[in-house]
């Protein structure tokens, strides 16, 4: 791979690497006009070889604001996949057209094997319930706006903690900051796997296991709600029996500080219900448009460009 | 019992007793062109019974897939009938293609590529697949 930099997990990262993105990101929300133009000329390739909606739009959109084309796919019947080729040769073949790769695939470790191809820096879009290093920097871009810092609070995490890659990826970062709680709200069949309990007993941070969401909810600081998603499940009958099990309702909120901040990676099915969005907590849209921001940052950064 | 000893080749000494055989197929030994003897349940100081294996030639040994089998293996290398090298194999940081990731998510499940396997915890034989972090412990 050379010293060419690609992000495939989200500790690719240094903690001063993070930093430097979330003040570039910064910079782009204050400065729009300074980065209209920075990318001219410079394509990037969005491999999706499943379905997103917003992942994709928005690299499209960072991509865009930079003043850069974007190029790709955005479903594995629609490329060259479905004719029988490999995860290497798509990326080579890429890497002759673009100057930059997002990719998303259905297989875990995926974008790890299109780094090790391609010419051109690779960022994982999400690799199965695996990483989704580029929604981690969103969730800690929102964190940073919203709470001045990115330690000392009382996170919970909720829903699907075992497939839900974006509550993998953000403890895998978060787990370098001082001074946070982690509270994992999830059924027993949804619980966070044992590599993660280990790297958070590794990190020496302090957590426990929640069954309901009323009990995690008075010592939140920072609530990131999960979606129960159906494609992570081997069969209908336990997608159907675990979807509800916990939903965020505005009566629920009775108990919660005043500035918690109410995080989602977004699309939610009924995991939070529509009363909750006009509460001042409720921040998840306002993550997707940091979401563009940060990979904007981050699009510059991989570049050579900031 | 007796054995001739090895003028040029390899002793395999401290093989955990019962396990000879399975080293023996590994190395493809019966497909070997020099004398052979594999020696099961011999008196150890150390182990109490080990199995031994005598390679009278040349051979290519891998030795961290070996160290992966059974880390208390002992590679004794033989010249002229002296002892030119002893080799403690322990377990190796990296195995590619040595064990298969049983992971149905993972990409080495549709694409056909190296199963590459990182060293995650010693004590314990954990590896961990460096494609999906799934974790290997060969139960």
């Amino acid at each position: 791979m050379g010293t060419r930099k690609n992000l495939i997990n989200i500790t690719d990262l240094s903690v001063a690497e993070i930093d430097h993105l979330i003040e570039i990101a910064d910079d782009i929300i204050e400065n729009p006009e300074v980065y209209q133009d920075m990318c001219a000329h410079k394509k990037l390739a969005t491999l999706f070889f499943e379905p997103s909606t917003r992942t994709r739009l928005s690299f499209t959109a960072a991509m865009m604001e930079l003043g850069g084309n974007v190029l790709g796919f955005d479903q594995a019947a629609s490329s060259s996949t479905s004719k029988g080729e490999s995860v290497a040769d798509t990326v080579v073949m890429a890497s002759c057209y673009a100057d930059i790769i997002a990719m998303r695939h259905p297989k875990e470790g995926a974008p790890y094997v299109g780094a090790q191809y391609a010419s051109v820096p690779v960022i994982n879009a999400g690799d199965g319930g695996h990483f989704h290093p580029t929604q981690t920097l969103t969730d800690l871009m929102t964190i940073h706006r919203k709470k001045g810092r990115l330690g000392g609070y009382t996170i919970g995490m909720c829903g699907d903690l075992k497939f839900g890659r974006t509550v993998h990826s953000l403890i895998n970062a978060l787990l370098r900051y001082d001074d946070i709680r982690y509270i994992l709200i999830s059924p027993e069949e949804l619980e966070v796997p044992d590599y993660m309990k280990e790297a958070l007993d590794a990190a020496g941070a302090e957590w426990k296991e929640v069954r309901s969401l009323e009990e995690a909810m008075p010592e939140l600081d920072i609530l990131y709600m999960t979606r129960v998603q159906r494609e992570r499940f081997f069969n209908e009958e336990d997608y159907i029996r675990l979807k509800d099990s916990f939903i965020l309702h505005r009566d629920m909120l009775g108990t919660a500080k005043e500035d918690l901040a109410i995080l989602h990676p977004l699309p939610r099915v009924n995991e939070i219900a529509k009363d909750v969005d006009d509460d001042p907590r409720a921040c998840y849209f306002y993550q997707a448009l940091m979401g563009k921001y940060i990979r904007m940052a981050l699009i510059l950064y991989l570049l050579g460009l900031k | 019992m007796n054995i001739d000893g090895v003028n040029n080749g390899y002793v395999i000494d401290h093989i955990t007793a019962g396990t000879g055989l399975e080293i023996y197929n590994f190395l493809k030994l019966d497909k070997a062109d020099c004398t052979v003897a594999i020696i099961q349940r011999a008196s150890s100081t150390k182990y109490g019974r080990k199995d031994i294996i005598k390679i009278d030639g040349d051979i290519d040994i891998d030795c961290d897939t070996l160290g992966y089998m059974d880390e208390n293996i002992t590679v004794n290398r033989i010249r002229d009938r002296q002892l030119l090298e002893k080799i403690h194999l322990e377990l190796p940081e990296t195995l590619n293609d040595v064990i298969k990731c049983r992971n149905p998510r993972c990409i080495t499940s549709v694409e056909d590529i190296e199963h590459r396997f990182k060293l995650a915890d010693r004590e314990r034989k954990k590896y961990r697949c460096v494609y999906c972090d799934t974790e290997y412990t060969g139960e």
